[in-house]
């Protein structure tokens, strides 16, 4: 399974000379095992992943975890919607009373965008994603909604030999003092556990937190409790405050790194970053 | 690959079980099956145990263990308690009743049950809010 990071940054793109290492763009991910390849979220970092996909390519499936902006604005510069004849299969979660049509419509209609869902040229195809586990090619995915306000799902991928999960926003510690609680009331964890790499929320740290708490986010230090009890095998920090520029993220990724030994590879999510598992 | 554990409940459930912990009201959380999950501290001194005490408790346990009757002393059957009726029937239920807590001594708590329904129509449990309306 090759895994590619095309967007890092969460809430707001934030290009510029002091985000050049980490990225600017926003969340997307390309993974890519046994002839499939699905992206993980289509905020800025698809349309240059779109560029280099053509007709020849087959079917693209792009799984969303939820509608917040910064996970898909990329979608209208997508090159792969306007191909005509480009089969183009959109995933994600429905609200409690709108199907994922009428809610990717909002954004796919004046005045946020000058065209509609149904002007696109590619073979569209949507589907509701509340939870459970499905097939896509030679990859199965398991759903699961996750703390984060809204409508929002995390998914877990697997080729049948190895397996990532990937929360990008994501507060398991959510009203719990003493978090992290029993595995069975974290949010999420079924998604996580013992996958090969985990591409999880660390948008804050612990002091932005305080005064956050229900914003559906985690502090690293939370993401770092969060995947010692998964037992995951690396854990890529992501979805980085649109804030904290290049040395920031250096220093709290330092800090997190030394402050214990860690029973997992700790990685920082760097645009551009390719992992094979 | 090292495979799943866990048997996580549901988020709705996690943010249910959060929201209860915050509140000063009393609030026992059941699933599907009206297996008692959780209840919140305020609810304890009601039952009379902890919750780190009894941990989570099946439904033919919870449902007899209070001995619930009527104000008039009458047994009520475990599918008739208002929150029995809110998983079972999915539809909110009220109800006054007299329970006796495991710390022995008997009260009389009125109780709105109601069911909790997820997307999709995934039926999640049920939730009582109850409340001490006197003591003897």
């Amino acid at each position: 399974m090759n895994v590619r990071l095309w967007g890092t940054r969460g809430s707001l793109a934030a290009p510029g000379p002091d985000t050049l290492r980490y990225g600017g763009n926003t969340s997307c991910v390309e993974v890519v095992a046994n002839g499939t390849r699905l992206i993980l979220d289509a905020g800025t970092g698809i349309r240059p992943l779109g560029a280099g996909i053509g007709p020849k390519d087959g079917r693209v499936d792009v799984l969303l975890t939820h509608l917040h902006l910064d996970h898909i604005l990329g979608l209208g510069f997508f090159q792969p919607l306007d191909q005509p004849g480009q089969e183009v299969h959109i995933w994600g979660p429905p609200s409690t009373t709108l199907g994922l049509h009428a809610r990717l419509s909002r954004y796919f209609s004046p005045p946020l965008f000058p065209v509609r869902l149904r002007e696109l040229a590619c073979q569209l195809t949507l589907h509701d994603v509340t939870g459970g586990e499905f097939a896509i090619g030679g990859l199965t995915i398991l759903a699961d909604l996750v703390c984060h306000p809204g409508s929002t799902v995390g998914y877990r991928i697997s080729d049948g030999i190895t397996a990532m999960a990937y929360l990008p926003d994501h507060e398991p510690a959510l009203g719990a003092d003493d978090f992290p609680t029993a595995a069975a009331w974290t949010s999420g964890l079924d998604l996580a556990a013992g996958v090969d790499l985990l591409i999880h929320d660390a948008q804050y740290t612990e002091v932005e937190y305080a005064s956050r708490v229900g914003w559906g986010h985690s502090a690293i230090s939370h993401t770092l409790s969060f995947a010692r009890m998964a037992g995951v095998s690396r854990l890529v920090l992501f979805h980085h405050d649109p804030s904290h520029d290049d040395a920031m993220l250096d220093q709290l990724v330092a800090t997190s790194a030394g402050t214990e030994e860690l029973p997992f590879e700790l990685i920082p999510g760097q645009e551009g970053a390719v992992f094979q598992i | 690959m090292k495979r799943r554990p866990v048997g996580q409940k549901p988020v709705e459930i996690i943010l249910m079980r959060q929201l209860a912990s915050s509140l000063a009201m009393p609030i026992f959380l059941v699933d599907p099956s009206g297996n008692m999950l959780f209840y919140n501290e305020p609810a304890e001194s009601i039952l009379g145990r902890q919750y780190d005490e009894s941990g989570e408790m099946p439904f033919a346990e919870w449902s007899t263990i209070f001995e619930p009757t009527t104000e008039d002393g009458e047994r009520i059957p475990p599918h008739a308690l208002p929150l029995a009726i809110a998983f079972e029937k999915r539809r909110a239920s009220y109800g006054t009743l007299r329970i006796r807590g495991l710390d022995g001594i008997s009260r009389k708590i009125g109780v709105t049950a109601f069911p909790l329904e997820g997307q999709g129509k995934r039926h999640l449990g049920a939730v009582a809010i109850f409340w001490e309306e006197d003591r003897t």
